[in-house]
């Protein structure tokens, strides 16, 4: 049995490549100029490090299909966290960003990764605690599923079902410094 | 930010490494903007109880940690000497025993025993803050003027600080030399030889007794609170006497860059360490030390509480 499982552990899948992962960003893109058609209201706000990545490629391609520079930020959800000393590492905390005041703003959070949905409950709570915006949509590039609370994506990019056994792992060129891969790795 | 935060307790700036106060530093920067939010309070620190446990009295630093404690929604209890059982003979190793019955989970320490917050970090499964003990160490005044010297000035290698005034007796002094030396400043002390003895050398800075050069030099000066209450005849000249050789006076202050910060740990004597004038003018950023303090507090307060749990 435990060789079995040494055998297993570490493959990985790869399941999008630099030509999907784009594909699917400029898809989302166009999903949110049909959504919302007074992008000037609209600010993508990525959660770090990934998600920032995402809403700045996002933004680049709504540039790109409609001329309009929609506005980007960053929102810090680890010090909104409900599990700060439950888990075995402290998340890093890091400043917030967003154009204010959000009251007349469509905020959409955007994240590499949905998974249990704390996350982004987390970034709603940041975010309020900012103003009160028009609204709030959620971009993601992957929904993995298992989601513990009543949550879900307005854009994704790939569905994928995934056991909770189970890794996905996101790679971006400008976060990481590796190639732009997403990839499901079997514990 | 590649370092991750493995202390429970923060006792002093000694036992710190360049790279784990630089990421307080940082941390404190994502906590400094939580203050010009709508809504200035996160739910970091929710459910867990912290108490204040002054036994020298304080008030801007006991505020400052409540207010962090409170925007980090922690619960938080008030003791000083006088309304702890400390006034009825009580150890201090009962008293702290006593707050850990009721589960407290951060215990910030105001102590004049040099030693006391390292006695009960070692007790203790509360995290320890070392809020000021004896002579030994401020180490959250020294991070907050070391935040505050990096948001002026954008880096703290190289530049030239003094430290002026009662350096013998002053844990703020000690605090920050650690800090600075660590994060590659130039530290003069100056002071009477009285209050600035040689032994400092052996910390890597310099010693001068002539205020002028070092005024001249700096590009900050940070001057310390002459203690009334606990100078004796022997080291302290006299306030006019001291005035006169080491105030921080306005024609004095003619001698400073132009962008040379002063700072003050406060509360300030203004016309003994320092004119009125100088204490409200271009190069002061005393309250700027004030805001940056809640900031640096909210930081030490979420890393070593989260630690803890």
């Amino acid at each position: 049995m435990k060789q079995a499982t040494q055998k297993t552990s570490g493959a990985a899948v790869l399941t999008m490549d630099a030509e999907a992962i784009s594909r699917a960003l400029r898809r989302i893109a166009h999903e949110i100029i049909e959504r919302n058609p007074q992008l000037t209201g609209v600010v993508l706000a990525g959660i770090p490090s990934r998600g920032v990545e995402i809403a700045r490629r996002i933004a680049g391609f709504i540039h790109e299909i409609e001329n309009v520079n929609v506005e980007t930020g960053v929102i810090d959800v680890a010090m909104h966290r409900d599990d700060v000393g439950t888990r075995s590492e402290l998340p890093i905390v890091r400043e917030s960003k967003l154009p204010l005041p959000l009251e007349e703003r469509t905020i959409i959070v955007v994240d590499d990764v949905l998974y249990t949905g704390r996350t982004v409950r987390a970034a709603m709570d940041a975010i309020s605690s900012f103003g009160r915006p028009a609204r709030i949509q959620l971009a993601v590039l992957i929904d993995r599923g298992h989601r513990e609370l009543p949550i879900r994506p307005d854009y994704v990019g790939k569905n994928l079902p995934t056991s909770g056994s189970e890794k996905v792992r996101v790679r971006l060129k400008e976060a990481d410094g590796e190639p732009d891969t997403v990839s499901l790795e079997k514990q | 930010m590649s370092t991750r935060w493995t202390r429970k307790d923060l006792l002093g700036l000694r036992e710190l490494s360049a790279d784990e106060i630089n990421f307080i530093l940082e941390t404190a920067d994502a906590f400094k903007q939580v203050g010009t939010r709508e809504i200035k309070k996160v739910p970091s620190l929710r459910g867990k109880t912290l108490v204040n446990f002054f036994v020298e009295p304080s008030t801007r630093t006991r505020t400052s940690f409540e207010l962090a404690a409170l925007r980090l929604s922690a619960d938080v209890i008030n003791l000083s000497a006088t309304t702890s059982s400390l006034s009825k003979g009580e150890t201090l190793k009962d008293t702290a025993r006593n707050l850990e019955a009721l589960h407290a989970d951060i215990l910030v320490l105001r102590h004049s025993s040099a030693g006391a917050p390292q006695f009960l970090a070692n007790r203790l499964k509360a995290s320890v803050i070392n809020a000021g003990d004896g002579a030994h160490e401020h180490p959250t005044q020294a991070l907050l003027d070391l935040y505050t010297i990096r948001e002026k000035r954008g880096n703290i290698t190289g530049l030239n600080v003094a430290i002026i005034g009662d350096i013998l007796f002053s844990r703020v002094a000690r605090s920050n030399i650690f800090g600075l030396v660590k994060l590659g400043a130039r530290v003069t002390l100056v002071g009477p030889s009285t209050l600035v003895p040689r032994e400092f050398e052996k910390l890597g800075v310099e010693i001068s007794h002539k205020i002028e050069d070092a005024l001249s030099r700096a590009d900050v000066v940070n001057l310390l609170r002459i203690q009334h209450e606990r100078q004796r005849r022997e080291y302290f000249p006299g306030i006019g006497e001291y005035i006169h050789l080491f105030g921080l006076t306005k024609e004095r202050a003619k001698l400073l860059k132009p962008d040379c910060l002063i700072m003050h740990p406060g509360p300030i004597n203004r016309g003994v360490e320092i004119d009125s004038e100088v204490a409200d003018g271009l190069h002061s950023v005393i309250l700027n030390q004030v805001t940056n303090g809640l900031a640096v507090r909210m930081a030490i307060l979420y890393l070593c509480g989260g630690i803890a749990a």
